[in-house]
């Protein structure tokens, strides 16, 4: 029967591809971690990188990355949303819904670099504000909002129709609707994207290369005020972040200890990356439960 | 509450306004994204008279020399082969993967390996760089006494980062598959490997060329983990041991060198113009097979 030893072989291969691909994966996780494992301490995560000499940290660059997140998303939330509700809610089936379409389709498989260089010649030299974290938000918006307007939209599709018609029956404006009977319905939906496209504003160094900068200046962490160029808090000051160091310290670092910052740096994106699709997933089945009350 | 007044009306207005001009943006984005890089990357043939098929064939690129050659070839060249060998070793491992978890583990593919698998999608670039510099570059080093950064090492890279993107689309595409199809070709007496060759990859077999695109598209347009492993010589490589440049590593390495506005700066927005257009073009054939997709 040549058919079934045809079968057997294929079930074989087909087991030690996943096998290969399941060690390879794990491998690399594992060996991100192993490496980087012993660099994470507190005083690695809060002190500034060191140049010259070994022993510098990647306090600044750490909370570069946090601080840009939260800029991008301040950014990109509600031009997401306010998107997918129309997309969702308002788009006719016309011409113009077509090009609103390809064009989230275009934004999302752009090159990072691509929409970095973009964001170079428009947030960094037209508006004459040079490299700072502003512009590398409004960078990494452009990059995440089709993203976000893709989870909008489909969590709002995912509402019920009863929920709509019933608050449309009570004499309830189309917009009240939205706002107060759909948008909460899909809020689990629309955090757990919103996390996830956190994830890769994390992650993310090519797009921000050109726009936030490479270099950080001396932060004085004491300094709360927003136009101060040593204060933390200044958004139109150059920033570099954790992935643009590894980067940075892998192709062009100075440190005779270079090699350790890169492992720690990356341990250190990896779990941050690790942490936001697990929780992810969680906090969307835990809003999901709060607000049905419920046992599902 | 049923009547209907001024004031519901105005809201109901300026909420389906802001959602518009949320969604409006989306193209006022990619049209401004095209016409800025385009008309920089322009300026290389309109301003600076270098001929667009000298642009595109020579081999020589030296920008800096006496005369100025501007031959991108070497970096072209460089992109297609990094992501040709990439496609090369991550479609079958990829696709044999997809068909492993639901065809043949169904169950644990679906509570284990598929969410592990799009984990792995949101590793940050910059990691799967630092771990190729750090193991792969010194693993071809040793073992065919080479440089290490290579063609090699790159597409190796490559292939890793666009694996759990062409598993995860594949699956998808691959679950999609009605179960009647595989129930009747079983009930034909075939086999289960016949029926996975004949049946559900053949008609899922548009869907895995979009994971396959998809990936390529990804490998593409990939900056920084590709400029730390392939080592960035502008020689045409004469075998997979030897080091190469992309579009994108090109770009990465000089932008910051390199005055606004000179013929060498203007020849590095040309080649974000072309990875541009590559990316357009990604997107003709995913929507190509999309609409194959549809007719199924």
């Amino acid at each position: 029967m040549r058919a079934r030893v045809m079968d057997r072989a294929a079930t074989v291969i087909l087991t030690l591809i996943a096998i290969l691909i399941i060690g390879t994966l794990v491998g690399l996780l594992g060996f991100i971690l192993t490496q980087g494992w012993h660099k994470l301490n507190l005083d690695f995560l809060t002190s500034p990188p060191d140049i010259v000499n070994a022993g510098g940290g990647i306090g600044p660059q750490l909370f570069n990355s946090l601080y840009l997140l939260v800029l991008t998303m301040l950014i990109a939330l509600p031009i997401g949303i306010g998107a997918g509700i129309y997309m969702a809610e308002y788009a006719p089936d016309n011409k113009f819904t077509q090009f609103i379409r390809m064009s989230i389709e275009v934004l999302s498989s752009l090159p990072s670099i691509v929409v970095g260089l973009f964001g170079l010649l428009v947030f960094v030299n037209m508006t004459g504000w040079g490299y700072t974290l502003f512009s590398g938000a409004l960078a990494l918006t452009v990059f995440n909002l089709p993203l976000l307007v893709r989870v909008t939209e489909d969590a709002l599709r995912n509402v019920p129709r009863s929920q709509k018609e019933a608050s449309l029956a009570l004499g309830i404006t189309k917009w009240r609707t939205i706002v107060s009977v759909i948008l909460p319905a899909a809020l689990p939906g629309i955090l757990t994207g919103a996390i996830l496209a956190s994830g890769r504003v994390f992650g993310e160094a090519a797009a921000l290369l050109f726009t936030a900068g490479m270099s950080s200046p001396n932060l004085n962490f004491t300094d709360f005020s927003l136009t101060s160029p040593t204060s933390p808090l200044n958004p139109f000051r150059p920033a570099e972040t954790l992935a643009v160091h590894i980067w940075k310290v892998n192709s062009e670092g100075l440190t005779p200890d270079a090699r350790d910052v890169a492992d720690g740096a990356s341990a250190v994106l990896i779990i941050a990356v690790l942490l936001f699709n697990v929780s992810a997933r969680w906090f969307g089945t835990w809003v999901y439960k709060k607000m049905t009350s419920g046992s599902n | 509450m049923l009547t209907y007044n001024k004031r519901q009306f105005t809201e109901n207005i300026t909420g389906r306004t802001v959602a518009l001009v949320c969604a409006a943006l989306l193209v006022i984005v990619v049209l401004s994204i095209t016409y800025f890089i385009a008309s920089k990357g322009l300026s290389t043939f309109f301003v600076n008279g270098v001929s667009i098929s000298e642009f595109l064939t020579q081999v020589k690129w030296d920008p800096e020399g006496e005369p100025a050659m501007y031959g991108v070839f070497p970096f072209i060249l460089g992109s297609f082969l990094v992501t040709a060998l990439a496609a090369i070793i991550a479609a079958p491992l990829g696709i044999g993967a997809a068909i492993f978890m639901t065809e043949i583990f169904p169950g644990f593919g679906k509570k284990v390996l598929k969410p592990v698998i799009e984990l792995l999608v949101g590793i940050p670039s910059v990691v799967y760089g630092y771990v190729g510099l750090s193991l792969l570059v010194p693993f071809i080093r040793e073992q065919f006494d080479v440089l290490g950064f290579s063609l090699l090492a790159g597409g190796l890279v490559l292939a890793l980062m666009i694996l759990p993107t062409i598993t995860s689309v594949a699956t998808d595409a691959i679950e999609a598959v009605p179960q009647d199809l595989r129930n009747a070709s079983l009930a034909l007496g075939a086999t289960r490997w016949q029926t996975i060759w004949n049946v559900v990859l053949h008609s899922s077999l548009p869907g895995c060329l979009t994971a396959i695109v998809l990936g390529m598209a990804r490998a593409f347009g990939e900056a920084l983990a590709v400029q730390m492993v392939i080592g960035n010589t502008t020689k045409l490589p004469g075998s997979l041991l030897d080091p190469i440049s992309t579009l994108t590593s090109g770009i990465t390495l000089n932008m910051g060198n390199t005055i606004q506005g000179t013929p060498y700066n203007n020849a590095l927005w040309s080649m974000a113009l072309l990875l541009l257009a590559m990316s357009f073009i990604f997107i003709m054939i995913l929507r190509i097979l999309g609409r194959k997709r549809a007719v199924k």
